[in-house]
């Protein structure tokens, strides 16, 4: 199949909605007027400001579900809507139109963001009950979801840049929301910094598609992508993975995402596991039309999925930090969505049936792993934890039904999702097959250890805990939370035992994306058979829980992280160096750079403008002690001028 | 006689009160050296009027005199007040415009 064929079976048609898509601005407006009324109402709204914002994002999901089921209603063939709002930019060449596009993609992200958004605002109103500030963190809440679906539903790169700074400054001030923590201002800081660094890329690509095409609208960039020569397309699908790698976390610029768990725990489940951290790969499947005319764009993406997801899966199996366990699971399940949706029409559905379930399950766990700490006087040491299973079952259960589904147990939601990316690596062709498949199917072992781990050290063994006391000197009382954070939970795990069953059955997810991605394909040229691969991928996790169940599941826990240990294990608790990395590679010449140019500044520049001045001032107090006051030496200079002026007259008269 | 004999000597007057000005102290010889220079100027305008034949030095010279006596008028008042003040006639004492 040739590159063109493929783009032209993507670009589809573009139809004016109406009706339910024709007032879809209202999906946005609720949470913009949830955050107005909730950060400009000030402490009047303290009493009600957490009812409001979960109404907001209730409303837009019942708008979202209305929108769905409008959509399904039409053709295929006129499922992609655009609704022009207003002129934004129009300054001569530059006309940006504010819209949205209503498409399967878009929808399937508005259910997502609105319906896990809405769960965890109504868990919040739990979790934030002893925060003076909860009415702040609502809006904040909301100013993140309307955001995000600025981000989504824009109808052009510009709108989606909009959505993407308004998602990077929500999570900026909810990561940094314990202002009295220091830390978790260096981790605002460090998301803010690191998102920046792709958001350059992001910028880039926009102006490279204004400067060529004139216009950055979704429907004129996809549809004069053949005015562009191909090092220009390469370049854009580059700097557009510039920007999903800051977003999503991905190598190299991954090391915010783990500090970003300094935020509260709702913060860590829906922006920094569920929405936010995928609109990366929401990004790379909404090009899918420019990643479609560059097969080496499409090979970078894989790689830097591919080597992302082991990075993720490696240190997750290192820390004892359970939101950091989970932050890493994180960075790794979004390498694999990217992985997929670099496989290009092989991957792209399948990037986003991951990206969907994973946003249940792990919007899942991270609730759970809130509800723990929340039981735990804030304590994350999975160290000081143990046999919590009898003393908060329902959160042991919907955790575990989460586990089961990102480890990809079947019939969970994950093993539908996983599996069938693993499969698609598998299917390129010659040495890629074995390496990214491989790499994929090895990581899926080592998320099954690292989640075993963490659900032993949890759930059963010792209660550790009761010999230990909290760092503010309080003894643990471990009790179950109360209803309006369970019930979330239970239905974001009964989403994780149903949506990969329900996404993948009669490729009903696929069939449903493709006027937006392009009908799904199934590769020609698998280097293992495709029917082995759910085998070893279950026969792969199972190895790993076994391996975790002997290393940490069957002996004693020790309450202190041990040391020294081999240098695997270092690496892995210290990011396999990333950190370490970046402040050698970045960080450090950036301050070398900014002394030299404040030494160029201080010494060179100012010196030349202070020398200046300094020179004047000293001539001309020297000057002025020719003023003596003495008429008498007033009376020699002029008949000195007077002769001056006599030779020069004679000079040139004589001369 | 001839006529440069005249202009030597003006220059030589010229000279003297020149010098006069500017090594003497006391505020009348000063003064009385500058009349000394205007009269030189004097002297030579009216030589270049006797030597090119023509009255345009003379009425030069009648001029220069009507401005030395309206000169003498506020420079001697000056110079009075001047050392009614400070008991002193010296251009040197009085510095204070200066630096």
């Amino acid at each position: 199949m040739t590159a063109t064929h493929l783009a032209a079976q993507q670009v589809a048609e573009v139809t004016e909605a109406t009706g339910v898509a024709g007032s879809a601005w209202l999906l946005i407006l609720f949470p913009v007027i949830g955050a107005a009324v909730l950060l400009l109402g000030g402490k009047a709204t303290d009493a009600w400001g957490h009812l409001l914002g979960c109404l907001t994002i209730v409303a837009s999901f019942v708008y979202g579900v209305m929108l769905f089921f409008s959509s399904t209603g039409l053709p295929e063939d006129q499922r992609v809507q655009n609704l022009k709002l207003f002129d934004w930019i129009p300054v001569s060449q530059l006309q940006v139109e504010f819209g949205l596009r209503i498409d399967p993609l878009s929808i399937s992200f508005v259910l997502l963001i609105t319906g896990v958004g809405a769960l965890i605002h109504i868990y919040s109103i739990g979790y934030m009950a002893d925060d003076p500030d909860r009415r702040r963190f609502f809006g904040y809440f909301n100013l993140f979801v309307a955001a995000m679906l600025i981000l989504v539903l824009g109808n052009g790169f510009v709108t989606l840049y909009l959505g993407w700074e308004g998602v990077g400054l929500a999570s900026y001030l909810l990561i940094g929301w314990y202002t009295n923590r220091p830390s978790a201002a260096t981790a605002a800081k460090k998301a803010f910094l690191m998102n920046r660094v792709g958001d350059v890329g992001l910028a880039i690509a926009i102006f490279i598609m204004f400067s060529e095409l004139g216009t950055t609208q979704y429907t004129e960039v996809f549809g004069n992508l053949d005015q562009l020569s191909p090092a220009t397309v390469t370049a854009l699908t580059l700097l557009l993975l510039l920007g999903a790698c800051g977003k999503s976390g991905q190598f190299p610029l991954q090391a915010w995402l783990p500090d970003a768990m300094e935020g509260p725990t709702p913060v860590s489940a829906l922006i920094h596991a569920a929405t936010m951290v995928t609109a990366g790969v929401y990004l790379v499947a909404r090009s899918n039309p420019i990643y479609m005319e560059s097969a080496d764009g499409r090979l970078v993406v894989v790689i830097i999925g591919a080597v992302t997801l082991l990075i993720g899966a490696i240190i997750g199996c290192a820390y004892d930090d359970i939101k950091k366990v989970l932050a890493y699971s994180t960075v790794s399940q979004i390498g694999y969505m990217m992985l997929a949706v670099g496989l290009g029409p092989f991957g792209f559905a399948l990037g986003i049936m991951h990206l969907l379930t994973h946003g249940f399950f792990k919007a899942g766990l991270f609730l759970g792993a809130g509800s723990v700490m929340h039981a735990m006087n804030d304590e994350v040491d999975m160290r000081k934890y143990g046999g919590l299973a009898r003393i908060m079952p329902v959160t042991f259960v919907t955790f575990g039904f989460g586990y089961l589904a990102l480890i990809g147990i079947p019939p969970f939601s994950g093993f539908f999702s996983k599996d069938a990316i693993i499969e698609a690596a598998f299917g390129e062709p010659g040495w890629r097959g074995w390496v990214f498949g491989g790499a994929a199917l090895l990581a899926a072992g080592l998320t099954a250890f690292y989640m075993t781990r963490l659900m032993f050290m949890t759930f059963f063994g010792k209660q550790r805990w009761k010999e230990l006391k909290s760092e503010d000197g309080r003894d643990f009382h471990p009790h179950e939370s109360s209803s309006v954070m369970t019930v979330p939970m239970i239905v974001l795990a009964i989403g994780s035992i149903g949506a990969g069953w329900f996404f993948a059955g009669g490729d009903r997810l696929a069939d449903w994306l493709a006027p937006s991605l392009g009908s799904l394909e199934e590769s020609e040229t698998f280097v293992i058979d495709p029917a082995l691969i759910p085998w070893l991928t279950v026969g792969l996790s199972l190895v790993g829980v076994l391996i975790a169940w002997l290393a940490v599941g069957r002996r004693d826990v020790p309450e202190v992280a041990p040391d020294p240990v081999s240098f695997p294990v270092r690496a892995a608790r210290k990011d396999l160096y990333g950190n370490a990395l970046n402040e050698a590679l970045v960080a450090r010449p950036g301050t070398w750079l900014a002394r030299a140019l404040v030494y160029v500044d201080n010494k060179g520049v100012d010196g030349i403008v202070n020398g200046i001045a300094a020179a004047l001032g000293g001539s001309s107090g020297r000057l002025r002690r020719l003023q003596t006051g003495f008429v008498r030496s007033y009376a020699a200079t002029m008949l000195g001028g007077s002769i001056l002026v006599l030779i020069a007259f004679l000079a040139v008269r004589y001369a | 006689m001839t006529p440069t004999v005249y202009l030597l000597l003006s220059a030589l007057l010229f000279t003297i009160g020149a010098v006069g000005v500017l090594v003497r102290r006391n505020a009348i010889v000063v003064f009385m050296c500058i009349e000394l220079m205007l009269n030189a100027v004097n002297l030579t305008l009216v030589t270049f009027a006797r030597i090119n034949g023509s009255l345009d030095g003379q009425v030069m010279a009648f001029f220069v005199m009507v401005v030395a006596a309206a000169e003498v008028v506020v420079g001697l008042a000056i110079i009075m007040s001047i050392f009614r003040t400070r008991r002193s006639a010296s251009v040197d004492d009085s510095n204070l415009l200066k630096y």
